[in-house]
């Protein structure tokens, strides 16, 4: 059987899903007092005229019954036209487009930076068991984990920005100089550190944790008594036999964080004012801008969709009796 | 860095004076051209125009590019803009306009009386807020030559209030770029094109906003600075982190939390403050919903006024950055600010003693009644202040339950839905108490406004007092109304406004001319610098 067979049925079997969370986020959404022109006078601050909030009322269709509207935007998602922001005034799609980069490339380094380092200090603790390295690493992988983002972000901010001067406080890039090429590619990057250890560190801490657990109930099963048997040394033992099998539960784990990540990356966002989806989502429930809020609900249950098939296919390659079983 | 002759020479001038005058060593420091004013940007907005909308979110940003017909002096006092002269008929109904000449906008065209006539009809008497009621009785805007507007009114017209008003809701929008199709839908809503002395550049969502210096801008020289850039920060701590870092040059319109304010006040590098923004008082409100019967018993307003002991709680919460309230108009408005007008000083004896009167005894668990407050969600100060209230009334026997929306929530249960009993929050006052303040009091107000009388009241002599103040032409007259409208309204008591408060803006010290205008931070900054 193909993978295309594979990604259909999985993409099938989703439909149902996604199609409840739409609803349902779009009905908890009206239980929520007031509109978004509600949020547009809040912004104005007084001294509106009621005739153009009925005007922009009826532009946005909101003087429609909920069901009316509701079955609209389902009808449109059909045709993937996720409509029109009432906030940005654009399309949905080009709003979440220019956000999806930044998100994307915050999560798919501290993601990386997490199962990497995970990885690496599960097994140095795991093959060091009880010993001081051991505890140190477990103790440091549980302050992180204690650890709220928000703090950690902003200590760092006034570490390494204010008092340290050596990387910027916030934003994606320098914008008070214009860099091009390769420049711009490194100023990038010096703005993400902060932010994706911020991000990395807590999920770094799960990593390590579980890395660790699942190496050592691993290196007490038979097969690797037999690979000692055949004389291998403890390295060969680890790296050849261990790992492979140790690296299941890990692989699970990146696919349940992946959707996890994508909104869970607000507070970072937030604190080292990067424009990406989770505070355009948070700002979206703030102005009830549901046509984005839903947007960004069907874009990230998409992407969550598509790294669980990736996930699939990597068990497939770590331990080939999954998809032969099937 | 490359100097300019023009720097050079006036840096030579000011050195030669202070040679000649020993006495004035450098008083005056010569402005430096270039550099980029960074400016924290806290809420993003749907639009820039601030002839389209009348917020401190919109004139943080777009009163850069688009200028007003009248702005504010150092003193406060209306000075010329986009217009030079003014003129009123003696009947109140005509207003007369001189134009500038020689200014140009953005993209090259002429500005002319045309595009004031436009605006004017089309923004501000359809579209923006303020200016919708401001504008209500305008019924045509002449234009005999392209210099020239004539204002034409139904009802006579305070030229005071116009010229006070103006500088917030008089900023011109060109008529070439929006006189075809929906005004609202308008590209240059978030890519204003105006007159200013800075140029819109770009506006990247969640990120940041870029404007240059217009070469072709009307005051000679001017300006200084080569950038402006507003950053995106929405989070607090992180934007005082960047004030730190020098990231951010300036936080305007109280946007950090109170902690950082006071910390950043005492250190060397800021000036944290409220000049500048004078034009931009407030006062924290109490307003109460009369469909509740309690609260329709003047007795229990009165006596939810006496258990509140302010000044302990400014001097505990707040700090040097408020002050004890005294009504509807904010002591910093000179030009109307009445004198010995009916208080509620803290006296929790009184406030016991009118409950007891009006037959609200405590019951065995000691509550009197209770009531739910809305808290607006904007401020810190209106969290502190609504568990302030909770508590205060709970001394005399007043059980107070929070209840805390965002702010669509909040605007829709209380002046929508009128689902609450006590609401808290913040009534702006705009210099004329006819612009912002006095639809708190007049009734009439459809369901739905926001900011408006929404509390089941009426009150046929306020109305009265409200309508005659509006189209009174006599300054002096004019400030005499008001006092009656303010005795009224602490008599009464539908809404009470016990602090008042300025905002508080915090500017590095490495940025010279900021906040000498009492609406400096929504004004064009046309002379503003940087020292190297």
């Amino acid at each position: 059987m193909g993978i295309a067979d594979l990604a259909a049925r999985r993409l099938a079997s989703s439909l149902p899903t996604l199609l409840l969370i739409l609803i349902g986020v779009f009905l908890l959404l009206q239980l929520a007092p007031g509109d978004t022109v509600d949020a547009l006078l809040a912004q104005m601050g007084g001294g509106s005229d009621a005739k153009v909030a009925a005007d922009l009322r009826r532009a946005y269709g909101l003087d429609r019954s909920v069901a009316a509207q509701l079955g609209q935007y389902l009808l449109r998602l059909v045709t993937f036209d996720l409509g029109f922001s009432a906030i940005y005034g654009k399309p949905v799609s080009t709003v979440i487009l220019e956000r999806l980069p930044a998100t994307l490339l915050l999560m798919t380094s501290a993601l990386s930076f997490a199962f990497f380092f995970g990885i690496v200090f599960g097994v140095l603790a795991a093959r060091r068991v009880n010993s001081w390295t051991d505890t140190a690493i477990s103790t440091l992988g549980l302050i992180f984990y204690a650890t709220p983002s928000f703090w950690f972000g902003l200590m760092a901010i006034v570490v390494f920005s204010v008092y340290l001067q050596w990387l910027p406080a916030g934003g994606l890039e320098d914008i008070t100089a214009s860099y091009k090429g390769i420049a711009r590619t490194l100023d990038i990057a010096r703005h993400l550190v902060m932010p994706t250890l911020t991000l990395g560190l807590i999920f770094l801490a799960i990593y390590l944790r579980i890395m660790r657990a699942s190496l050592l109930e691993v290196l007490n099963l038979d097969f690797v008594r037999t690979a000692r048997a055949k004389g291998l040394d403890e390295t060969r033992v680890v790296y050849r036999h261990v790992l492979r099998n140790a690296l299941l539960p890990m692989v699970t784990l990146i696919g349940l964080q992946a959707g996890t990540m994508l909104g869970g990356s607000v507070v970072v966002e937030s604190v080292f004012s990067l424009p990406g989806l989770g505070r355009l989502a948070y700002e979206a429930v703030v102005q009830r801008d549901i046509n984005t809020l839903l947007g960004i609900v069907f874009i990230s249950a998409l992407l969550v969709i598509a790294v669980n098939f990736l996930v699939d296919i990597a068990y497939a390659y770590l331990d080939p009796r999954i998809v032969s079983g099937s | 860095m490359t100097i300019s002759r023009r720097t050079a020479l006036t840096t030579g001038a000011a050195i030669a004076s202070s040679v000649l005058m020993p006495g004035r060593v450098f008083a005056q420091e010569a402005p430096r051209k270039g550099g980029v004013m960074t400016v924290h940007f806290a809420t993003e907005q749907r639009i820039l125009n601030p002839s389209l909308q009348a917020s401190t979110g919109v004139y943080i940003v777009g009163s850069k590019m688009q200028e007003p017909l009248v702005d504010l002096d150092a003193d406060g006092k209306p000075t010329p803009c986009l217009a030079e002269s003014w003129e009123a008929s003696p009947d109140g109904k005509t207003v007369t306009f001189k134009l500038r000449k020689g200014v140009t906008w953005h993209d090259g065209r002429p500005f002319t009386s045309a595009d004031v006539q436009f605006t004017a009809m089309e923004m501000w008497k359809k579209i923006l807020n303020y200016g919708t009621a401001l504008q209500l009785f305008l019924t045509a805007v002449d234009t005999p030559d392209p210099l020239t507007a004539v204002f034409r009114y139904d009802r006579p017209m305070p030229l005071g209030l116009l010229l006070r008003a103006l500088p917030d809701l008089g900023h011109v929008s060109p008529k070439h770029i929006y006189e075809n199709g929906d005004i609202r839908q308008n590209p240059a809503n978030t890519a204003p094109v105006g007159t200013g002395p800075f140029k819109f550049v770009q506006y990247e969502r969640g990120q940041f906003i870029i404007a240059e210096r217009n070469p072709n801008y009307w005051r000679e020289n001017k300006p200084y600075l080569d950038r402006i850039v507003w950053r995106v920060v929405t989070d607090r701590s992180a934007a005082a982190a960047q004030l730190e870092a020098g990231e951010i040059l300036f936080s305007p319109f109280s946007s950090l939390a109170i902690a950082d304010l006071q910390r950043l006040g005492k250190d060397p590098r800021f000036d944290v403050g409220t000049r500048g923004n004078e034009g931009n008082a407030r006062t924290n409100t109490i307003e109460f919903n009369f469909r509740r019967p309690e609260l329709a018993d003047i007795r229990v307003r009165r006596s939810i006024a006496h258990a509140m002991n302010i000044p302990f709680f400014i001097e505990n919460f707040l700090g040097p950055f408020a002050k004890l309230g005294t009504g509807p108009i904010p002591s910093t408005s000179t030009d109307f600010y009445p004198s010995d007008m009916p208080q509620y000083a803290y006296d929790k004896a009184l406030s016991q003693k009118l409950l007891d009167e009006a037959g609200f005894k405590r019951g065995a668990d000691g509550t009197r009644f209770s009531l739910r407050l809305l808290p607006a969600p904007w401020g810190e100060d209106i969290a502190l202040f609504s568990t302030f209230v909770q508590q205060s009334l709970g001394e005399v026997g007043i059980k107070v339950e929070i209840v805390r929306n965002d702010a669509a929530g909040f605007l829709r249960s209380v002046y929508t839905d009128h689902n609450f009993d006590l609401a808290t929050g913040w009534h702006q006052y705009r210099n004329d108490p006819a612009v912002s303040t006095s639809v708190w009091y007049r009734s009439g107000s459809p369901k739905g406004a926001p900011w408006t009388n929404q509390w089941g009241w009426q009150d046929a002599e306020i109305d009265k007092i409200i309508d005659d103040a509006a189209t009174e032409l006599d300054p002096v007259k004019r400030k005499a109304r008001y006092a009656d409208f303010v005795r009224r309204a602490n008599t009464e008591l539908p809404v009470w406004m016990p602090i008042e408060q300025i905002f508080v803006s915090v500017v590095n010290k490495r940025v010279r001319n900021h906040s000498n205008t009492p609406r400096w931070a929504s004004s064009s900054w046309h002379d503003l610098w940087i020292t190297a």
